[in-house]
């Protein structure tokens, strides 16, 4: 099985929740999809065993073979061509590697070159594999980074695998949930979580997922998030108070499932849960 | 010469518009005879790359000098290897500005911004 877990702001326990799942489930691939800042590989420590840069293609221009006639510049969807004194101009950062400028042009003067954007580290921990993309600092998508990862591969195959998303509910968001057959929602006891639950809910809804949320942090007071649940009638599978306790696990990239009892129970509890809302 | 300015409104009396990859229409004036002739920008509501599709039509429509409030990174980087030159803009009208150009008194932009890309 494939199981999300995101949640539509960042801090709210995703790589926690995430994390703990692969590590009660013991055969599993825990897969970092949040490649601007993948942090997962923190508690597993995984020994890399695969490591490879990621790449896009972009255009080049022979300039002899140009003629001028722009018609690639008016294809760009995307602007990401300009053709200023004779010569084409490639904006790559701006280019989402679609290939339609070779294809328009009829000098056959385009052709395309590698750049890469990232890398990405495959690696294994005791129990655990872990996929960890990492995006080039000052690229504007993760998105190639993120299909390779989720690329069915001889690590995956027969395992349960957990995906951990980049907060939001946007297109890098919706790359990493396409193939999950359940989606865990995190979220936090605030208004402001309440407010980005509601919009990963929608996404999971618009996507047809099995969906259910876990509720992190929860203290005695108000709970906006469970409200919304209750409203939404979105399943609680987990309510985890607030534990200061967790918050120095995690500090020193500790998986609270391995050292306490407790958070060991809760999550082969939730595990189950999961299950459950798989196969119905 | 021709005088390119982005602006708020299709009138002489308009503001300059404080973006310029996103404003809705363009202003060229010619100052050999005055005439001053307004034309949409196409690109305004574009998901990205709205910058670089504005500053082509700049250089299409042979314009020799941009008035401008700001400038991203990508339709600079257009601008700069056109030979059209950029000078800032003040707060107030069009028709302000293009007197204060032809006084000498507009600084040139040089202050280019990393572009909003994606954030509106």
């Amino acid at each position: 099985m494939k199981v999300a877990v995101l949640s539509g702001k960042g801090g709210t326990g995703k790589t926690f929740v995430a994390v703990n799942l692969a590590y009660s489930d013991k055969n599993s691939v825990y897969i970092d999809c949040d490649v601007e800042e993948p942090n997962g590989h923190l508690f597993f420590k995984p020994e890399i065993i695969q490591k490879a840069d990621v790449n896009v293609k972009i255009p080049v221009c022979d300039e002899y073979l140009c003629n001028g006639c722009r018609k690639c510049v008016l294809f760009c969807e995307f602007h990401a061509l300009a053709y200023i004194g004779s010569k084409l101009m490639v904006f790559d950062k701006i280019c989402h590697s679609c290939g339609g400028c070779e294809i328009v042009c009829p000098q056959k003067a385009i052709s395309e070159k590698d750049k890469t954007i990232g890398h990405y580290e495959y690696g294994d921990s005791d129990y655990v594999k872990v996929k960890t993309g990492i995006l080039n600092t000052g690229e504007t998508s993760g998105i190639p980074i993120i299909k390779q990862l989720l690329k069915d591969d001889p690590y995956n195959t027969g395992k349960d695998i957990f995906i951990d998303c980049p907060p939001g509910s946007s297109c890098s968001v919706i790359e990493s949930i396409k193939d999950a057959d359940y989606c865990v929602l995190v979220a936090e006891p605030s208004t402001f979580g309440a407010h980005n639950l509601q919009m990963v809910h929608e996404l999971v809804k618009l996507y047809n997922k099995p969906y259910g949320a876990v509720l992190n942090k929860c203290t005695d007071g108000k709970n906006p998030s469970a409200d919304y649940c209750q409203e939404a009638s979105i399943p609680i599978l987990e309510s985890i108070a607030f534990d200061r306790k967790l918050g120095l696990l995690n500090s020193e990239g500790k998986i609270a499932a391995q050292e306490s009892e407790n958070y060991s129970k809760l999550f082969i509890s939730l595990l189950k849960k999961i299950r459950m809302g798989v196969e119905k | 010469m021709k005088i390119a300015i982005p602006a708020d409104e299709m009138n002489l009396d308009s503001q300059v518009c404080i973006s310029f990859g996103r404003a809705p229409y363009y202003l060229y004036f010619n100052t050999d005879n005055d005439k001053a002739d307004f034309i949409e920008n196409t690109a305004a509501n574009a998901p990205g790359g709205a910058g670089i599709q504005a500053a082509q039509s700049i250089i299409d429509n042979k314009a020799d000098v941009l008035l401008t409030p700001r400038c991203g990174e990508n339709a600079a980087k257009v601008i700069h290897s056109s030979g059209v030159r950029m000078y800032k803009t003040v707060p107030g009208t069009l028709l302000e500005n293009i007197e204060l150009y032809k006084k000498g008194s507009l600084e040139p932009l040089t202050d280019i911004h990393p572009g909003l890309h994606g954030h509106r």
